[in-house]
């Protein structure tokens, strides 16, 4: 116990370092992820198959293939192509690319869970699409979607620790690089997974149920979950 | 600027397909262990015994809220620092194993506690003692709703397996990885390898929709 | 727990079942209230009374699907709840429970059939697997069971192919297959279509003729209580309002809430 305080005192510094890059990632990721899955996922529902089959190509593409070969790909191939990004952008675009195309098919099953009788009484009262998605339709699918969104967002942080394989200094990055000088492997990775669990348990979950209730409420329902 | 090589890409293609097999051999053999260790961890959920179940549940969370590749990381080195040395394939299947069982062990719990409460009471009413009633109702009755979930995670487990490179698992992107280094040209493998990737799961997911949808008109009428 | 008022073993010529000071509650809710109930051998007794009156509890407990929170229940002069320990009752042990429960069989609301088995599977699953009967054996016998229940064209379909009143009366078969002695009914046609009802009583009809088996039915069938039953006991609140033949019950209600009860159902009747 004593000898893993000095270790901490000597190396928590680098830890913060990694877990603020970690923290980035995940948000960053994590809005580029929501705005895939809105557009995606509306597009798959769209009628016309000119933009219903780009996001059927998008999601089995992204669904299809590791988030670590989508990485390196990203990150290795397209500059050869002319497109070059920073590690840290390559980073957080693969992750957000991969985690949305998931999101994507959540946005498209909890839309077409809400019964039918809304989509035809909005459309009774004459309302244009637009409206009927947005006042109707999407505020009840939130709903239903976002418990699964909670455990997605949790698989998008897991995800980004693979951004330290094109060495960006996240958190796994750093656990690594002290585990390399000190050989303490317990530490260094235990302390890594620690700091992930919590980062999942005691913030990611109870943000994620606070805004179910949150919605619950303002949709005038209680919220159900066990 | 860039050009894509037919000749380079079938040269090394033999190499990828059988990296492929290791690959395939991987996610079988992680499937496999998941499987089991998953059983294990939702019935110790179900002994009645409070300990028992809030620290497998606890491990259980643990597990599914932690980066698998630091996971892995965690197996291969912690071992040899107490004086036992794995294999990067043993760490690796460890790893993996127990990651997927922690996400197994959700879905057998959620096919447990599905079965209708009646069918408890039969079986004491029918006097079966308590393994008799898993083996025999209830656990042949929690299987097949919960085979597209299962299915699922096949997949996953396949695709996840990438991440086994990083301790020099010779799967796939590790071999790629190779022939980059040895080569100075990653376009080819890594565009492969992602062709392969796509080969494999888009049929596998094809087939396992196929297959739900078997288990709903087979298993849906006998209950 | 010790009972202390309550003796380890009934004297010689006890009934079949005895409910001794039998109390449950659910929190609040008190559903047995310190029953006192006893049923002979060989005796057909029907429970009547409203939801909620504690009948189903009766038979629930009986099967040892609740536990009890206070007095004794015995079964052929034995304590089912409880066992003798160094001349104390303590609460039984799961050894003990089995052995019990041996002597037991229910019949449900919902059937409860196995549904990744056949009714012959069904049938002899118990058999094989608890009293360690051959295959061959359970099998003849359970062909037997859905021959006198009037299924033996239907022995080798899943319950999901059978009409409920057909898987019903599978579950009978599956009962008696255990040879109890004991067979709790716990309201067997509330789940029926009307059409179907009177195939699942005319098997219970004969099981009653033969008369060798003590039958304790829940039932909301007033007309086949009265014709089989050889006492009616209707509960109210937890208790044992009125008990009688069923010619006095049914005929010559002393007690007011009887009368109110069974003027009710036979108005809706």
């Amino acid at each position: 116990m004593q000898s893993y305080l000095e270790y901490l005192d000597q190396h928590g510094s680098r830890f913060l370092d990694g877990t603020l890059i970690t923290i980035q990632q995940t948000i960053i990721a994590g809005l580029l992820a929501i705005a895939i899955s809105l557009v995606v996922g509306l597009m798959k529902l769209s009628s016309h198959k000119v933009i219903r089959w780009p996001a059927i190509g998008y999601i089995e593409f992204f669904r299809g293939t590791s988030l670590l070969v989508q990485l390196y790909w990203i990150f290795f191939v397209l500059p050869l192509f002319g497109i070059t990004f920073e590690k840290f952008t390559a980073g957080f675009i693969a992750v957000g690319l991969n985690l949305g195309a998931y999101g994507a098919e959540l946005v498209r099953g909890s839309i077409q869970s809400v019964p039918r009788g809304q989509y035809e009484a909005a459309l009774a009262l004459n309302m244009s699409p637009y409206k009927r998605m947005k006042r109707i339709i999407f505020p009840q699918a939130l709903l239903i979607m976002l418990p699964p969104w909670g455990n997605l967002l949790i698989e998008l942080l897991k995800g980004t620790a693979l951004v330290s394989l094109i060495a960006v200094a996240d958190l796994m990055f750093e656990a690594k690089q002290i585990n390399g000088s000190t050989f303490l492997s317990a530490e260094s990775f235990g302390t890594a997974l620690i700091i992930y669990y919590l980062m999942a348990r005691l913030v990611i979950s109870p943000a994620m149920r606070a805004f179910e209730k949150y919605w619950a409420k303002k949709m005038g329902r209680f919220a159900n979950h066990a | 600027m860039l050009e894509w090589k037919w000749a380079y890409s079938l040269e090394i293609l033999p190499r990828l397909l059988s990296a492929a097999v290791n690959t395939l051999i991987a996610a079988g053999i992680g499937y496999l262990i998941a499987l089991v260790v998953g059983l294990v961890f939702a019935l110790l959920q179900r002994t009645g015994v409070r300990p028992v179940t809030f620290i497998v549940r606890e491990i259980v969370e643990f597990i599914r809220s932690t980066p698998l590749v630091v996971q892995i990381f965690f197996v291969f080195y912690v071992g040899p620092q107490f004086g036992i040395r794995l294999s990067p394939w043993a760490s690796g299947m460890i790893a993996i194993g127990l990651h997927y069982a922690s996400y197994l062990s959700e879905v057998y719990r959620a096919g447990l506690d599905n079965v209708p409460k009646g069918q408890w009471e039969a079986c004491k009413a029918l006097n079966l003692n308590p393994v008799k009633t898993y083996f025999r109702i209830i656990i042949p009755q929690a299987i097949p709703p919960s085979l597209p979930a299962m299915g699922n995670y096949l997949i996953s487990i396949f695709k996840d397996t990438p991440m086994l490179s990083v301790i020099g698992v010779a799967e796939l992107v590790h071999t790629a990885t190779t022939i980059g280094t040895e080569t100075y040209r990653y376009v080819e493998p890594y565009t492969l390898v992602g062709l392969i990737f796509l080969a494999i799961s888009l049929p596998a997911a094809f087939g396992l929709r196929r297959f739900e949808a078997w288990v709903a008109r087979y298993f849906g009428m006998t209950k | 727990m010790n009972e202390p008022d309550f003796p380890i073993k009934l004297e010689s010529g006890a009934p079949m079942v005895r409910f001794a000071k039998v109390r449950k509650s659910y929190g609040e809710l008190t559903v047995l209230d310190d029953l006192d109930f006893d049923v002979q051998k060989n005796e057909i007794v029907s429970i009547i009374g409203p939801s909620g009156s504690g009948k189903t509890t009766v038979l629930r407990m009986l099967m040892t699907l609740e536990q009890i929170d206070h007095g004794v229940i015995y079964v052929d002069g034995e304590p089912l709840t409880h066992m003798g320990k160094n001349g104390k009752l303590v609460r039984a042990n799961n050894r003990y429970v089995r052995s019990m429960r041996s002597k037991i069989g229910m019949v449900f609301q919902h059937f409860n059939l196995f549904p990744h088995m056949t009714a012959l599977q069904n049938c002899m699953e118990a058999p094989v697997q608890v009293l360690g009967m051959s295959k061959q054996e359970a099998s003849d016998r359970s062909e037997e069971l859905l021959q006198m229940v009037g299924l033996e064209d239907k022995i080798h379909q899943h319950p999901a192919r059978l009409s409920g009143g057909q898987q019903q009366r599978v579950a009978i078969a599956r009962a008696l297959a255990m040879r109890p002695e004991i067979l709790l009914f716990d309201e067997v046609t509330s789940a029926l279509d009307p059409e179907v009802i009177g195939e699942v009583l005319g098997v219970i009809r004969q099981l009653a003729a033969e008369h060798n088996l003590t039958m304790i039915m829940v039932t909301h069938q007033m007309g086949f209580a009265r014709e089989i039953s050889d006492r009616v006991c209707f509960f109210y609140d937890g208790k044992i309002e009125e008990q009688g033949s069923p010619t006095k019950l049914f005929d010559n209600p002393e007690n007011e809430r009887t009368r109110q009860f069974l003027s009710a159902v036979l108005d809706a009747g």
